[in-house]
């Protein structure tokens, strides 16, 4: 007894030994220098170039190349001249229009004919159904570099080449495998119960796919839809090899080929360009960041 | 299986009737509602993937179809110096990428595992560099490696650490590790936020438990995080290597592969020769000589890993 009893107090006077997943029990310089300080330096070196971004987009010519007489952190005469040349004498607000349509009509596509094989291969469990969900997964890690040189001749010969539905119909190759196997994990969340009464009630399969499975993952596909949208907005390689015509472009391809004109860059209009086209996905993940970051860890639940 | 744990339920009559009817037409079924997805995938990535492979044995050019040429086009890149440099680049670049990105974003995800204030706000703009379009974001790392009004050459001179600009784009060393570093910033957060939800699991009775039996703080880490995490780490790491491997967007914006090749990767060689040197049979082929390579990083990275666990989980 008496050792042990020893023991405990030797075991108290080292607290040291007694830190680690209980972090309240941290002092705070050691939580200063542990915990606060690389964060803070995680976080400036993360959001500096979007700070260097924004403010390069306002910062009138004069100051952006004189550092000497200007601190180049700060603006001292905003202007809003780079934005306005952007939007009324570039074609970007075409692109920007572009990328909408574009993105939007592939990820519809892409949801719906991914809602279907995800309840196929989850719910329905017809014959194979296991081999066809690994063959999703598996075509998801076929990267979009090995599949351009083939997909250009493809697309050239169907007549597709240097339209919007060139776009349309190959983002779908790596949007489909993704959102199944996303709404694979969250038709696996809703019960079995469910479907077996509606089944009772003698409710038909579309009957329990429109009325009872699709109402319920309203949130899985939400953030499906947004990572099909955000993967699709910022899609480049094929949108850089399929899209010939300034006009057909999209935001990020029109940027960087038609934005950098010879020896001079126009450092402003490029960072607002650049700034312009990041706010939508930007603002679209800000709204719905909880379900991003559940959904993308594949924790999706209520 | 709902058929099995639904028939235990009353009223068998009714139910087996129906179930035999759906399990009669489940195939037919599953057969409909994986068309749409299937004729998509099938048309789109499973043919042109063989089309690919076919394009590496031919001698195709933009607007004129190729013959088949056997394997000249490969040993063509064998004795190709630029094809064995871009190999060498894509491996150094995937490899220390892949390292630090883990290590920041291993860190980083304990960090905000911590109790800390606004944890949602810091988990939300950590994600940002992930989110917004690699294209966009790679133009403001252009304009940061500037030549001449670098911030960074600038910040470092003003605070004494260097006396000339750094030539970050322009030596190959530095264009090197610059678009390492571009890579790396971008691909913290996906890890970073992956690990974390990885990190949540782990029941805090472990730690507690842990420190009552006097373990250190590394020995927690070593002995409790680091075992629990590894599946995710094994998952996280085969995707990121993936990707990285495959980079296009970063090196097309940054360097376009160059100084002299200093910085071209198979994919923006493959772009280079196929689309804009017309060669579409060569860069298909330098394409398809990718595959090897990715199929090795995944079966390392994933097997690697699970065995790991499987050695911590019986040391258990």
């Amino acid at each position: 007894m008496a050792v042990i009893k020893k023991a405990a107090i030797t075991k108290t006077k080292r607290p040291e030994l007694d830190e680690g997943g209980m972090g309240y029990l941290q002092s705070l310089p050691r939580r200063v220098v542990t915990v606060y300080l690389p964060l803070l330096v995680f976080v400036i070196v993360l959001l500096f170039p979007f700070y260097w971004m924004t403010i390069t987009a306002v910062k009138p010519n004069l100051e952006m190349t004189d550092y000497a007489n200007f601190n180049p952190f700060w603006v001292v005469h905003p202007t809003l001249e780079h934005i306005r040349y952007l939007l009324f004498d570039t074609s970007y607000p075409g692109w920007l229009l572009n990328t909408i349509i574009i993105s939007t009509a592939a990820t519809f596509l892409s949801l719906l004919a991914a809602v279907f094989a995800a309840y196929a291969i989850e719910r329905l469990r017809f014959s194979g159904a296991r081999q066809v969900g690994l063959a999703v997964f598996l075509a998801y890690l076929v990267p979009p570099s090995i599949l351009f040189i083939p997909l250009s001749v493809m697309v050239f010969n169907l007549g597709l080449y240097d339209t919007p539905f060139a776009l349309i119909l190959t983002y779908p190759t790596f949007l489909v495998p993704f959102c199944t196997w996303l709404l694979m994990g969250y038709f696996r969340s809703i019960p079995f119960e469910l479907e077996e009464c509606a089944l009772i009630d003698g409710a038909s399969r579309w009957q329990i796919l429109t009325k009872i499975v699709l109402p319920l993952s309203v949130p899985g596909l939400i953030s499906a839809g947004i990572f099909a949208f955000t993967l699709s907005w910022n899609e480049f390689i094929y949108a850089l090899t399929f899209i010939q015509s300034s006009e057909n472009k999209t935001v990020p391809v029109g940027v960087l080929t038609e934005l950098v004109r010879s020896d001079v860059y126009e450092w402003g209009a490029l960072m607002a360009g650049a700034l312009i086209g990041s706010l939508p996905v930007v603002v679209l993940y800000s709204f719905f960041v909880e379900h991003y970051v559940s959904s993308m860890t594949g924790a999706v639940k209520e | 299986m709902a058929v099995s744990s639904a028939a235990v339920q009353p009223r068998p009559s009714i139910l087996s009737r129906s179930l035999s009817l759906l399990a009669d037409s489940r195939n037919a079924l599953g057969f409909g509602f994986m068309l749409p997805a299937a004729a998509l995938l099938l048309v789109f990535l499973t043919y042109p993937l063989g089309l690919g492979v076919w394009l590496g044995f031919t001698d195709a050019r933009i607007g004129r179809p190729g013959i088949f040429i056997g394997t000249e086009n490969y040993q063509y890149l064998w004795d190709d110096a630029v094809f064995w440099l871009s190999v060498f680049n894509t491996l150094l670049y995937t490899i220390s990428a892949s390292i630090l990105k883990f290590a920041l974003g291993l860190w980083l995800a304990l960090i905000l595992n911590q109790n800390l204030p606004f944890k949602s706000f810091f988990r939300a703009i950590v994600l940002l560099p992930w989110v917004v379009p690699t294209v966009l974001s790679a133009i403001a790392f252009w304009w940061i490696y500037d030549s001449q009004f670098s911030i960074l050459s600038w910040a470092l001179m003003e605070m004494g650490l260097i006396d000339h600009r750094i030539n970050f784009l322009g030596d190959p060393e530095n264009a090197r590790a610059s678009v390492i570093a571009a890579n790396v910033w971008r691909g913290i957060p996906f890890v970073a936020i992956t690990l974390l939800a990885g990190l949540q699991t782990i029941p805090q009775s472990l730690y507690e438990a842990a420190t009552l039996d006097g373990a250190s703080r590394w020995q927690l880490f070593r002995y409790v995080t680091l075992p629990l995490l590894t599946p995710i780490i094994a998952i996280t790491m085969t995707f990121s290597v993936l990707f990285t491997f495959t980079d296009f967007q970063l090196i097309y914006v940054l360097t376009r592969g160059g100084p002299v090749n200093a910085t071209h990767l198979m994919a923006t060689l493959s772009f280079q020769r196929g689309i804009s040197g017309g060669q579409l049979g060569e860069g298909a082929a330098i394409a398809v000589a990718m595959i090897p390579f990715l199929l090795a990083a995944i079966l390392f990275s994933y097997f690697g890993l699970q065995r790991r666990k499987w050695q911590q989980g019986g040391g258990d």
